[in-house]
């Protein structure tokens, strides 16, 4: 074969592998969305949404206590997360010299890096043992894992923002606290609240920072934060480890329940995204 | 507030009250940013105290040592070592390639209309939550492995001795490691069609009007250009598999097994912090699992300072971020 | 880059060596009736015009009149720019260029082009110029065939003792030259120029029009440039092309195709003569 031709073939066989590469990917997606979106479906309910789980070896129940628990930790997580977040960022891009920021930036990314397991279990060395599990101790873990995205977000945001936009208000004569909050901050507010939208939907899911700090079983709905909540994550984790198959189609439910979250909280941020992005550009 | 003053008591109220703004925002920020040092360190700290009794027990020897037995008070961290080294490794081996391939196709060949929609799905791909995963893996893809794929692979090339015996539930390495392979691709594949995009267009048409196909211009322009950048996104994938405890403790069946086969179940430092935490008898057990959990940020960290250290000295841009 | 600003043009005619056969010469490139669009925007309408072997054309005329968009079609470039489309035929050798069977890629190798802002690989001098021949299958002797190109475009003596440096270390001048080695290395057949000195210094240009003028030996070279003194310095054939606003059309038109010196001193058509006297553009 000429190499012209040889050339050609190679070109045609490496599109063709990227190609299907790409529709492996977009495929397994599907596979993964199809089974849960199939297997849950049948046990999604009003009264799946509204009653509480039942008791092991009874049917019924539903996920209504792990929802309002997961709902409670995440709240509970984002009050926390958020404002360390911001005011770190905020510290980062206006105040922090660059020999200053830089470390600062390194450890925060390191956090973000962090194994969850590791997080999971450092909290509950820190505020469960000699105590009990509690709503806070996972709201805590949670805090922790959300507060570098939401930091990371509002940085890039801020760096948006033009000097001149700093200088103009400086020059006249308002002060650096006053031009932060009042000129900086508002026009940041779109990418804070879409890296927000994005950490909660990955807090949300996340199990290993609460399989020790708020991981009980209850069959009534708890919002007490100063004990230990139910929650989705654990509910799924929990359920897919027992052979029971009607506890499996709990579990399948709730994850087409969290899936579904986790989806339309994707979609928000990448509108959010994009609104912040048109006003920007104005 | 007015920027002229009416009086000069006003004035200095004015001054003062601006001075003590600034100062307070300065405090309040600088105490958020310190909030986040004093965290990781005391997570580094209050790991590594903890595991403190094992290590001082069995010391340096418990990374080679074998054994994991509660009863009689023995640990050892070789065998999730090597859990956690085979599954990554094999998840990092097979979607490396996958996920560059990914990029490619997002950044040179998708027609414009498809790119932005498979791009989404990709990031979606990622945005499932590793619990769902492993629910997924444990009730669908293990049987499925352990009916179809294993016994496949066991018969075409099973003298490699990666391949043994197939296992009945599908609960094991392999299964582990292809779950690890699913969370891997949509990051690096992200990164990389990032990467991609940012090569500067004149260099591409550089080599293709020297008569190049576009696949040599891919290997011979852009891939060169990207490498250090892919360098980075294959780190920070391997440190996200190393860490995930959840759906590999669901799909890995547990055990202290070292073999050559990837069928049979296993445990990896993470999966085994997971599982036997909550029934963890005796402090040295627990002192040992945290042991298992300083290797494990070790490693973590290792991973993650790694691709850092790669961004920042040569993509100073990315740096800033 | 400014254009002089005079009412009388500033060019000095005895410095053009026409060659006064060129007009006789092989066509090259036979093009009838082409228009490029991208979108709605009409870049270049109804152009013809043919290109003859072994001369200079010069493509001239001012900024937004479609001198790109005409080149890059030469070599089969606007191929990568999406929502192109082309009416009309270009002829190359006899061959329709736009033919359903004909690959870009093979199109690209015979006719090559070399970029307005200097463009060469992150590697190596040697391995910017070597590279072509390597992915192409020229793999033999390819020491020689990298010292011929580099000889070619006159930076063989600058940089033979520093051929593992990166090309990024050189100078502006010594780039653009690294990237013409590095399109002859392939041994194409034409050379397209897009405005191949309009980045660089005075000393440098005039390395370069020099070198095309060797090159032309070898090579059909056609090269764009808004810079009328090069035009007239280099070119054997010249073509000035304009905008034409008509009805709701904006597009860029040929208006005038001739000998350099004819185009220079006593163009047929008034909007060639404005531009070339400096009055407008």
């Amino acid at each position: 074969m000429s190499r012209y031709r040889r050339r050609r073939l190679v070109n045609r066989a490496m599109e063709v592998l990227a190609t299907v590469a790409a529709l492996v990917a977009v495929g397994v997606l599907a596979v993964v969305v199809i089974s849960v979106a199939r297997r849950g479906a049948g046990a999604v309910s009003w009264g799946f949404f509204t009653k509480p789980q039942a008791l092991f070896g009874q049917p019924g129940g539903g996920i209504a206590n792990a929802l309002v628990g997961t709902a409670l930790l995440v709240l509970l997580a984002t009050a926390m997360a958020l404002p360390v977040g911001v005011l770190s960022a905020i510290y980062l891009t206006e105040f922090a010299r660059r020999s200053v920021a830089v470390p600062i930036q390194v450890v925060i990314d390191v956090l973000a890096g962090l194994p969850t397991i590791v997080i999971g279990i450092f909290v509950y060395a820190l505020l469960v043992v000699g105590h009990t599990q509690s709503g806070y101790a996972g709201a805590f873990a949670l805090a922790v894992i959300m507060l570098p995205l939401i930091a990371r977000a509002t940085q890039e945001v801020l760096l948006l923002v033009p000097d001149t936009l700093r200088e103009a208000s400086l020059a006249l004569g308002v002060r650096r606290w006053r031009t932060v909050i009042g000129v900086i901050l508002p026009s940041s507010v779109g990418g804070i609240l879409t890296g927000t939208v994005l950490a909660v939907a990955r807090a949300a899911g996340e199990t290993a920072p609460l399989l020790f700090t708020s991981s009980i079983f209850a069959n009534t709905v708890q919002t007490d934060v100063t004990k230990a909540l139910p929650n989705i994550p654990v509910l799924i984790f929990t359920y897919s480890e027992q052979p029971d198959p009607a506890l499996h189609q709990q579990a399948w439910a709730a994850a087409l329940v969290l899936m579904a979250f986790v989806l339309l909280a994707s979609l928000a941020a990448k509108a959010l995204l994009a609104r912040s992005r048109r006003k920007l550009a104005r | 507030m007015s920027a002229v003053p009416t009086s000069p008591l006003q004035a200095t109220y004015h001054r003062l009250r601006g001075r003590f703004g600034d100062l307070s925002l300065l405090g309040l920020t600088l105490a958020a940013a310190l909030a986040c040092l004093v965290l990781v360190g005391a997570i580094v700290w209050k790991i590594v105290a903890l595991a403190g009794p094992s290590f001082d027990r069995f010391g340096l020897g418990f990374v080679t040592a074998r054994v994991w037995d509660p009863v009689k008070h023995v640990f050892g961290a070789l065998p999730f070592i090597y859990g956690t080294a085979v599954s990554s490794l094999v998840a990092l081996v097979i979607a490396t390639p996958v996920a560059i391939a990914i990029g490619l196709y997002l950044s040179e060949l998708a027609p414009r209309g498809v790119r932005g929609i498979v791009g989404s799905l990709v990031e979606l791909l990622a945005a499932i939550p590793s619990v769902v995963l492993g629910l997924w893996g444990i009730l669908v893809l293990g049987p499925f492995l352990a009916h179809h794929v294993e016994p496949w692979l066991h018969s075409t090339v099973g003298f490699i001795p990666l391949f043994g015996d197939p296992q009945q539930t599908g609960q094991g390495l392999f299964t582990a490691a292809v779950i690890l392979t699913i969370m891997i691709v949509p990051i690096v594949a992200s990164i990389s069609r990032e990467l991609f995009l940012g090569v500067p267009s004149d260099l591409e048409e550089g080599a293709l009007a020297l008569g190049a196909t576009r696949w040599e211009m891919v290997r011979g322009v852009i891939l060169p250009a990207t490498r250090s950048g892919i360098a980075a996104a294959v780190i920070l994938g391997l440190g996200r598999a190393v860490g995930e405890a959840i759906a590999v403790t669901q799909v890995i069946g547990g055990g202290t097994r070292i073999g050559w086969s990837l069928f049979p179940p296993a445990d990896t430092l993470a999966s085994k912090i997971a599982s036997s935490y909550q029934g963890a008898g005796s402090g040295i057990e627990t002192s040992s699992l945290l042991n298992l959990a300083a290797i494990l940020l070790v490693l973590g960290l290792i991973a993650n300072l790694i691709a850092q250290v790669i961004v920042r000295r040569f993509d100073p841009l990315r740096g800033a971020r | 880059m400014t254009e002089s600003f005079t009412i009388a043009p500033v060019i000095d005619v005895t410095q053009v060596r026409p060659d006064s056969h060129a007009g006789e010469r092989e066509v090259v490139f036979d093009i009838h009736d082409l228009t490029v669009s991208y979108g709605r925007v009409t870049a270049i309408s109804d152009v013809n015009l043919q290109i003859h072997r072994n001369i200079i054309t010069a493509i001239i005329g001012p900024s937004g009149c479609g001198k790109s968009t005409f080149i890059r079609c030469l070599n089969r470039m606007n191929d990568l720019v999406p929502g192109t489309r082309i009416e009309g035929q270009i002829l190359y050798q006899g061959s329709d260029l736009y033919a359903s069977g004909v690959d870009p890629v093979e199109v690209r190798r015979r006719i090559g082009m070399v970029f307005q802002k200097a463009n060469p690989f992150p590697k190596s001098i040697y391995d910017n110029v070597a590279w072509g021949p390597r992915v192409l299958g020229m793999r033999k002797d390819l020491d020689e065939r990298v010292e011929k190109a580099l000889r070619s475009a006159a930076l063989w003596d600058e940089v033979k003792d520093r051929l593992k440096k990166n090309a990024l270390s050189l100078s502006g001048g010594q780039q653009q030259r690294l990237c013409i080695a590095r399109a002859i290395a392939v041994e194409p057949e034409v050379l397209l120029l897009d405005e191949p000195a309009s980045a660089l210094d005075p000393i440098a240009t005039s390395a370069i029009e020099d070198l095309m003028h060797h090159l032309k030996r070898e090579y059909t070279l056609v090269i764009v440039t808004h810079n009328m003194q090069q035009a007239a310095r280099v070119a054997d054939l010249t073509a000035f092309f304009s905008l034409e606003v008509d009805e709701n059309r904006r597009s860029g038109v040929l208006v005038e195709y001739d000998a350099t010196s004819k185009i220079f001193t006593n163009p047929s058509d008034k909007r060639t003569e404005d531009y070339v006297t400096g009055r407008f553009g």
